[in-house]
């Protein structure tokens, strides 16, 4: 019978003069010098993220409003009147729909083209480098600037309404109440595609080549390979892709505020993000506003548990 | 590590409350102190010129109270602006800019002082601008702002595209609605330009106040959308406004669509709702007529009231020398300083008796005559709590009924009309 011996690891549950470990490792841990390392993130984490969310939160639970410093203002608890006024607010409800049909058309839409480029650009020979920084450059583009591109394209008198002549949409496409928001959904699509094409093309590069050797002895074309090798090979990047798209988008802003000014065709593509805007900075209602950040945040974090359940089954 | 991260969320927890809980300080106002100030003023290039002026005179005579001048910071709206900068404490003593809609809400969050604090500025401010001043009262009777220029809403036209449609421009139909619907018809028809008129049709909550509001001040006799703290456009003129403009919409008079740039310069609309302000800016590019905004039946222009689209001054409660605040106002709104900022940008104080206390300068700039005449019949938005909210409730409102046609505009009026009523009424 052979035994093996393990040696000791330095430091783990070691126990500390007396047979006792020290109470600072206990507070700080085997490596001190490792919160102060980590301190600059975790006070700009704090600072720039907890803090605000927390103190919305706080705010969506009083009549709130903002207030010069020195003011005497009073902000009783009100419970959950804020929710309850938002929910029951029909331009609340509206916009939660909105956003919800922008998801479903946006997260698919990039998860497929992201990936089918990927490959694409992944299996390139020639002018690689080019077709990446073009996908790319919308990606760190302004909103702003490309806005103006999109409304020469689909306003009324537009590049696409002219090449479309008489099949040409009426009303047109901005301000046509079931096309707003898809052409919202393809414009953040087309824009951010760029980045998501990076995450897919770097997961591209753990899938193993001899996967695709084998699936090819076995007579698998092209296709059965993105789909039996490609697809399940970045299946972690397509977690992330989701999540991330999912909660890039349930912000959305900029585009319904430029786009279609300001959520229209009457409200057809406000987003929760611009009612908050209305709410919260326009008309000086930071308690309702926070009450509906809340419970975005909630709907985004539920979205990205079920998604992330579904997608790491096996 | 369960226990680092629950006591590391009640740390942050204990943090954000502590910090929402906080505030508090000396809140008195400085309205016998002196010293320097900085103010604010909007970044129109001619009034920055008189501001430059009219400062460098001030500090000529007062080097101890020296006045600091700057734009108003960049932002999406003056008032985000001015509202951000109360809340942070570092608004300054005064902004050449405040929107009387904006008023209510700068007063709530404490960031006004009542200029009736001041000796004499009651007076003051209604010696200067006669009757007017009663609107710009906030609802406990006091004055937070100055009633300082404005820029009465007419309706322009381009006289060279209304002879390419036929229509006398010289004398244009377009006092009735029915006039100013037969004037659209021909303009479109003709293809003199694609739309009669452009009013943006955005979601913006002070967009009604260049379409549905110079009109309802017009054939209301001069009311405002609240009064009595009851809003008041549910009624026949309201009704009247609003199925006019429904019907520009629906017949394709006016575009559903925002046009990227000026839809008047670029003529793309043969008529804009403007202020005096437009003078300048069309002098060179349209050859333009005015004319006051239509009515139903028509009225004598003597008689037709509008929007005032007026930009006034607060002395903000930041402000540490509120004395010298109040010495630049009273300056800065002089008769003197008034005929300066009438020259240099063309815009209207408001003052009683405009046209003959400026005489010689309407005689001298005839087009201005109109645009004078007219300040003296303006209406202001109703100086309530509540108010930006109201008017976002009456533009929804009215695209969804006027400009989109999705519900009827009895629904659209009593709907909003509702609303206002409830907002006006809450603190």
């Amino acid at each position: 019978m052979t035994t093996t011996t393990q040696a000791p690891v330095r430091g783990a549950a070691e126990p500390g003069p007396g047979g006792r470990r020290r109470w600072t490792e206990k507070v700080l841990g085997r490596q001190p010098l490792g919160i102060l390392f980590a301190a600059p993130y975790a006070v700009f984490l704090v600072a720039i993220f907890a803090y605000p969310l927390v103190l919305a939160v706080w705010i969506s639970f009083h009549d709130y409003f903002f207030a010069a410093p020195g003011a005497q203002v009073d902000r009783p608890f009100v419970g959950l009147d804020n929710y309850r006024a938002v929910l029951g607010d029909p331009d609340v409800q509206r916009s939660f729909l909105n956003v919800a049909e922008f998801l479903v058309i946006n997260v698919p839409l990039t998860v497929v083209l992201s990936l089918v480029l990927a490959t694409a650009l992944n299996a390139a020979v020639r002018a690689r480098t080019f077709l990446r920084v073009s996908y790319y450059v919308p990606y760190v583009t302004a909103s702003v600037s490309l806005v103006a591109v999109w409304l020469f394209l689909f306003s009324k008198d537009g590049l696409v309404n002219q090449l479309l002549g008489p099949l040409a949409p009426n009303p047109s496409w901005l301000v046509n109440e079931a096309l707003a928001m898809p052409v919202i959904a393809l414009f953040v699509t087309w824009k951010q595609l760029g980045f998501y094409i990076l995450l897919y093309l770097a997961a591209l590069q753990n899938v193993s080549k001899d996967l695709y050797e084998a699936a090819s002895v076995d007579g698998a074309g092209r296709l059965a390979s993105f789909r039996n090798v490609t697809v399940p090979g970045v299946r972690p990047a397509t977690t992330l892709v989701v999540i991330l798209a999912t909660i890039t988008g349930a912000n959305l802003f900029t585009e319904p505020y430029l786009l279609t000014n300001g959520g229209g065709p009457d409200g057809a593509s406000a987003s929760p993000v611009f009612v908050m805007y209305q709410k919260g900075i326009e008309q000086g209602n930071p308690d309702t506003a926070s009450a509906i950040g809340v419970v975005l945040v909630i709907c985004v974090l539920l979205i990205s548990l079920v998604n992330r359940k579904l997608l790491e089954r096996d | 590590m369960r226990t680092k991260m629950i006591a590391t969320s009640a740390a942050v927890l204990a943090l954000g409350l502590t910090a929402a809980c906080g505030g508090g300080g000396d809140s008195s106002g400085a309205t016998s102190a002196t010293g320097p100030i900085k103010i604010w003023m909007s970044n129109n290039p001619e009034e920055i010129t008189w501001a430059k002026a009219m400062v460098k005179e001030w500090n000529a005579a007062h080097p101890q109270e020296k006045v600091t001048a700057q734009e108003i910071p960049a932002g999406k709206t003056s008032e985000e602006v001015i509202g951000a900068a109360i809340t942070a404490g570092n608004a300054p003593c005064l902004v050449f800019n405040t929107s009387p809609a904006a008023v209510p809400q700068f007063q709530k969050q404490g960031g006004l002082v009542p200029l009736d604090d001041f000796d004499g500025a009651t007076k003051y401010i209604e010696d200067r601008s006669g009757d007017s001043a009663e609107q710009y009262k906030s609802p406990d009777g006091k004055y937070y702002q100055i009633p300082w220029k404005q820029n009465p809403v007419m309706i322009f036209y381009n006289k060279d595209l209304f002879k390419k449609a036929g229509v006398d421009p010289e004398n244009p139909p377009l006092a009735t609605y029915d006039d100013f619907l037969a004037t659209s018809k021909k303009i479109v028809d003709s293809g003199a330009a694609p739309n009669a008129i452009a009013p943006a049709p955005s979601s913006e909550f002070f967009q009604s106040w260049f379409d549905f509001y110079p009109l309802y001040a017009a054939q209301s006799g001069g009311k405002q959308t609240v009064e009595d703290g009851k809003a008041t456009f549910d009624d026949t003129a309201g009704k009247d406004v609003w199925d006019f403009w429904a019907t520009m919409y629906k017949d394709g008079y006016a575009p559903k669509e925002a046009y990227n740039g000026d839809a008047f310069a670029d003529k793309k609309a043969a008529m804009a709702v403007v202020g005096p302000w437009a003078i300048a800016v069309y002098k060179d590019a349209v050859n333009w007529g005015v004319v006051p905004v239509p009515t139903k039946d028509g009225m004598d222009a003597g008689q037709v009231h509008t929007f005032t689209d007026a930009k006034n001054v607060s002395v903000y409660s930041a402000c540490k020398n509120q004395k010298t605040a109040w010495d630049v106002l009273k300056f800065a709104t002089s008769k003197e300083q008034d005929g300066k900022l009438l020259e240099t940008t063309g815009q209207m104080p408001i003052r009683k008796d405009l046209p003959t206390t400026y005489a010689d300068y309407f005689a001298q700039h005839p087009e201005y005559k109109m645009f004078a005449d007219q300040a003296s019949r303006t209406v202001e938005v109703p100086n309530v709590p509540n108010s930006v909210q109201i008017w976002q409730e009456i533009r929804d409102n009215y695209s969804s009924s006027v400009i989109f046609g999705k519900n009827s505009v009895d629904d659209g009026l009593s709907t909003a009309a509702d609303k206002a009523t409830e907002l006006a009424g809450q603190s």
